[in-house]
């Protein structure tokens, strides 16, 4: 049996490495993020795989989608304004790993 | 006319000699589209049509409303669409994001990666929403950008850039203007600008 949509494997509050991963492609996790540390803000939903569909195949199983929240200092060293500053982005759950640093 | 008429006519009045390849490859599949029956020219027209006529007032009513009613702006968050909707709006193909700016934190929306835009709530983007300086510079250094836009944000507000890089769409709820109690959502409604829904502006105050 095929399965529709894959299992949410982490959730809101779970601190997450973003994979550093250079694929050829079509792919939505932005260049600037990747290898990035940061919070589960929400899941979405699940979705097809867009780096699937750019290809004319039909994404499944869906990903589970999160929006990640990161600190603008951890993702740009010079950064000088409000330390709490945030960037949130929409990640693909097959870009996303544990957080294996352990909690600060 | 005479019968030496012979050399050769400017056919392509808009330019179409330098079509992109994109903009080759539009008019390829939409030509195919039509000439396999699977849409009509007219329904093309029509959907042109009602993009075109879509601005950033259907938007404003979900915003009018949310300032009026606190029930309804917690329904905002949990379900962007269905909220949407209840204002007599359009449900949408993609899902809602609804982001509330507060004198503590600050929302300003961009996709890096293209020009994701929640177009059935506020019409077409706006050129410089698709440019590259906006794209790069907005993730990169959000103050500077919203000081270009004149927008001077106190360094105790929590700036947060929403990257749109998937299945989501975001619309910023912007903070309700002084000197507007007791007005009508309606009246409301004018002072929430398509620019204050993206975050690069505060909603307008009465009288500017």
């Amino acid at each position: 049996m095929t399965v529709d949509a894959l299992q949410a494997r982490f959730r809101p509050g779970d601190r997450v490495q973003v994979r550093r991963a250079y694929p050829l492609g079509h792919v939505r996790t932005p260049w600037y993020i990747r290898g990035h540390h940061g919070v589960i803000e929400r899941l979405c939903g699940a979705y097809p795989n867009p780096e699937e569909l750019a290809y004319a195949r039909d994404g499944l199983p869906r990903q589970p989608l999160y929006r990640v929240r990161f600190l603008q200092r951890d993702v740009w060293p010079d950064y000088a304004a409000n330390a709490h500053d945030t960037v949130d982005i929409e990640i693909y759950q097959h870009w996303l790993e544990p957080d294996e640093r352990g909690v600060p | 006319m005479s019968d030496q008429h012979d050399h050769p006519h400017e056919t392509s009045p808009d330019g179409a000699e330098h079509l992109t390849y994109h903009q080759a490859m539009e008019i390829a599949v939409r030509e195919l589209l039509v000439e396999k029956g699977l849409l009509s020219a007219g329904e093309i027209r029509r959907q042109v049509e009602d993009m075109d006529g879509r601005n950033a007032g259907l938007g404003a009513k979900l915003v009018a409303r949310a300032w009026v009613d606190p029930a309804y702006k917690a329904r905002v968050f949990e379900n962007g669409n269905a909220a949407a909707e209840e204002v007599g709006l359009d449900h949408g193909a993609y899902k809602l994001v609804v982001v509330e700016n507060t004198p503590q934190v600050h929302n300003v929306i961009v996709c890096t990666l293209c020009s994701c835009y929640p177009r059935w709530l506020l019409g077409l983007p706006p050129d410089w929403y698709k440019s590259r300086n906006y794209r790069s510079r907005v993730v990169r250094e959000p103050r500077t950008v919203l000081h270009e836009f004149g927008l001077d944000l106190p360094e105790h507000v929590t700036v947060r850039v929403h990257d749109s890089t998937a299945d989501m769409r975001y619309l910023v709820l912007p903070m309700r203007p002084a000197g507007t109690e007791g007005w009508s959502e309606e009246r409301l409604a004018t002072l929430a600008t398509r620019d204050s829904m993206i975050g690069v502006a505060l909603a307008d105050s009465p009288g500017s």
